[in-house]
């Protein structure tokens, strides 16, 4: 990590992220704070190529950029009016205390701590030319079980997903004849 | 100057702490669950620096079982966003509130 | 000119037409210093291509700078001159990555600019009309006037629009469609960005662009633009499962997520991975089209029913910047399924003398027409049928022959034969299943055209009036 373009890269990206997360918190509409928190994501995925992880960068944008923003923007499209608004609760005070706090901590213990890290030629040395092939080993040679338990969790969570929201017979024509406008018609 | 494990971890650090905020201070639950994806995110960047960092590891496929860890929190992640949000839906069909302190259903 | 048109009453038009002179007539009424000027230029042409065929030939332009089969080489040649003159290894790469970027550039936007004029013309030509043909040669110069006219422009931003974003759509969705660009080979050295997880690349960088369309959509504070945006993101939504399925199966095959890996694995087996997995190419195009917003799919933009979808609300040029990268991003998956599934630069050894990039550009072209063709022959698709379609059909049969590929691809990597045997087997073996399968789904998911009701429109004022309206109503 000596190269200039790794460092100025790794200060921008981290500046992107970190301001990103922060748009989140501050922005009135939540709308806003979705599109902030994408701006995040992309400069974490920025950052994760920084590592030489290309695979993972180029999955955190699929899924976090491209997918889960998109579901974000859909429940809140689908939940109108009252949920526009990115208001602060009680525990706002405590929250980023204990936020702060955390952080601090952290970034103290990181920066001060000296971590048997690799350095210069070995880290050189460790620039994982093919990831793909060696994750996909990983994923279904040493790690299988958890791969498959993740395929089901998968599974559980598009079924339980499409329960949750599933409006069966029974409950939409309750729900319909309890709308005002029916009730005026019966009356 | 140059970049290393602890720079990242304290982007990480930040992020994570960013994510606690955004979790316990927002009343929205789509909010809140952007906090929590936030966390999630700072995890994932404290994996992979790691791999690409820690001294420990023997090989490469070993340093790499950072990234199938991130993968599977990847996999948690989308699965998690899918079933909150669909929670969220239904909580606004029968209370017309995704607000976190409106939904107080048990307090009695 | 028989008698029976001059028995209609000739429109100017119909007459233009009738008088176009033919292409023999066209020869012969050329001048003759024209036509001996024309007969020793092709002369000349014929004996430069013989010249160029004896040198590929003789081999002795393999790898230099000159090959201009493949711009690559001199790009590696100018990067490996600048190393040697030691200025730093910071000039090499800007000056290569600058040399890249702007060559994809000028290409896109050069395309960009002829394609609005093709396209029009080819859709005239559809609809037995002449399109653009007033504003220079051929009417060439047309998109021009129209990105003139289109600047002029006032520029309107609705009084609820949401300002801050307002802005951000137009250059938004220019980035995932200029980036989509980069892994794409055009020959063996000649890919911008040939990253090992290629193919994940541009299945994200596509999903990017709904991101921008959302923002267009919502930011305009307008019901249209909102019905819009929201059918974008459910078809987006949808639609990506079916692409990332049917990729999948290619990427089983190849055994690589590396475009260039692809397009090496078709060129070295003989084949077209078009002819081996036909079903996985219908799904990528048509779910293509729908990520795009080209007809039949572009309901997002349906201008019978929503005005013109997410853009309702931009005028002047961000209008002008949606439409050109409508039409950059049909050409792009023109580029993808070249690359995917019809061989991409290569051409079963042709390219050894044509340059591959020509051969990329026909390939492009060639799919770029089958979309204008979509455009020109097909009624829009209804929006529930779009899903229905993707959800009840695409993706349970894209799942079926994800695993019919897997297996076919193991086969083919233990079976001791000739790759062309095996493949062509397959192949056939693909063909027909997928005929059965598409049958047999299509009976059990499919409805029919329900027979033996009254179709011909029925005014309530001809069977009498509100009452038999009621009437209708109750008795479907």
């Amino acid at each position: 990590m000596e190269s200039t373009g790794i460092i100025v890269a790794f200060w921008v990206l981290a500046a992107v992220t970190v301001a990103g997360a922060l748009g989140v918190i501050v922005s009135r509409d939540l709308l806003h704070a979705i599109f902030f928190l994408i701006l995040s994501f992309l400069g974490m995925a920025g950052l994760f190529i920084t590592l030489s992880a290309d695979f993972i960068a180029v999955a955190q944008v699929l899924i976090y950029a491209g997918a889960i923003s998109v579901l974000l923007v859909f429940a809140v499209m689908l939940t109108p009016l009252v949920s526009r608004d990115n208001g602060n609760s009680l525990y706002v005070a405590p929250g980023a205390l204990a936020g702060l706090g955390l952080a601090a901590l952290v970034v103290f213990v990181a920066v001060d701590t000296e971590w048997a890290q690799l350095s210069g030629d070995a880290l050189a040395a460790r620039s994982f030319p093919d990831t793909v092939a060696t994750i996909g080993d990983l994923l279904l040679g040493r790690y299988v079980l958890a791969f498959e338990v993740a395929s089901i969790l998968l599974l559980f969570a598009l079924l339980g997903a499409i329960v949750l929201v599933h409006e069966r017979r029974a409950d939409a024509a309750a729900g319909a004849a309890d709308t005002p406008a029916n009730r005026e018609e019966a009356a | 100057m140059s970049v290393e494990l602890g720079h990242y971890m304290a982007v990480s650090g930040v992020i994570f702490g960013i994510g606690i905020v955004v979790a316990l201070g927002k009343r929205n639950a789509v909010a809140v669950l952007m906090g929590v994806e936030l966390m999630l995110n700072a995890v994932n960047l404290l994996l992979l620096a790691f791999a690409r960092f820690g001294a420990a590891f023997a090989d490469d496929a070993a340093a790499l079982s950072g990234h199938v860890f991130v993968v599977f929190v990847l996999t948690v992640a989308a699965a998690e966003a899918a079933v909150v949000l669909a929670m969220a839906v239904l909580v606004y069909r029968r209370r017309e509130t995704v607000e976190l302190d409106r939904i107080n259903l048990m307090r009695w | 000119m028989s008698s029976d048109v001059k028995s209609r009453p000739a429109t100017p038009m119909l007459r233009e037409i009738l008088e176009q002179p033919t292409l023999l007539g066209g020869i012969r009424s050329t001048p003759l210093p024209v036509r001996l000027g024309l007969a020793v230029f092709a002369l000349g042409f014929l004996v430069v291509n013989v010249a160029i065929g004896v040198l590929v030939v003789s081999g002795r332009l393999d790898g230099h700078w000159y090959d201009f089969r493949d711009l690559g080489n001199a790009t590696a040649a100018l990067r490996s001159w600048l190393d040697d003159r030691d200025l730093g290894p910071w000039l090499s790469y800007w000056v290569t990555a600058l040399i890249g970027g702007v060559g994809i550039l000028s290409f896109v936007g050069g395309v960009l600019l002829i394609g609005t004029w093709v396209e029009r013309r080819l859709l005239a030509k559809f609809q037995i009309r002449r399109g653009p043909n007033r504003v220079g040669p051929f009417g060439l110069l047309q998109p021009l006037a129209d990105a003139l006219k289109l600047i002029q422009k006032e520029v309107l931003i609705p009084i609820g629009a949401d300002r801050k974003l307002f802005f951000l759509p137009p250059i938004l969705i220019f980035i995932p469609a200029m980036l989509g660009w980069g892994p794409v080979p055009w020959a063996p050295n000649m890919a911008y960005l040939d990253v090992n997880v290629g193919l994940l690349y541009v299945v994200a960088i596509s999903s990017l662009a709904v991101l921008a369309i959302f923002i267009a959509g919502w930011s305009s504070n307008n019901h249209y633009a909102l019905l819009g945006a929201m059918r974008t993101v459910a078809m987006m939504v949808s639609y990506e499962i079916p692409v990332s399925l049917s990729l999948l199966s290619v990427v089983l095959f190849t055994g690589s997520l590396q475009l260039s890996e692809i397009v090496a694995w078709q060129s070295t087996h003989n084949t077209w991975l078009a002819m081996i997995l036909p079903f996985s190419l219908f799904t990528f195009f048509f779910s293509s089209t729908a990520e795009i917003n080209r007809t039949p799919n572009d309901i997002a933009e349906a201008e019978s029913e929503i005005v013109a979808g997410f853009h309702t609300e931009y005028s002047g040029m961000k209008a002008g910047l949606f439409l050109a990268v409508e039409l950059g991003n049909a050409l792009l998956v023109g580029a993808l399924v070249s690359t995917f599934f019809l061989g991409g630069y290569s051409l079963f050894g042709l390219e050894e003398w044509i340059p591959p990039y020509l051969i990329l550009f026909a390939k492009i072209s060639a799919v770029y027409f089958l979309f204008v063709w979509l455009r020109g022959t097909l009624p829009r698709f209804r929006l529930d049928q779009l899903m229905g379609y993707a959800w009840k059909f695409l993706i349970p049969l894209s799942i079926a022959f994800v695993g019919i590929s897997a297996v076919e691809a193991s086969i083919f990597a233990r079976v001791d034969a000739p790759g062309l045997i095996v493949l062509g087997a397959i192949g056939i073996v693909n063909v027909v299943l997928t005929f059965v399968l598409v049958r047999a789904w299509a009976r059990v998911v499919g409805y029919e055209v329900p027979r033996g009701e009254d179709t011909r429109p029925t005014l309530t004022t001809a069977v009498g009036g509100l009452r038999a309206a009621q009437r209708l109503r109750v008795t479907p």
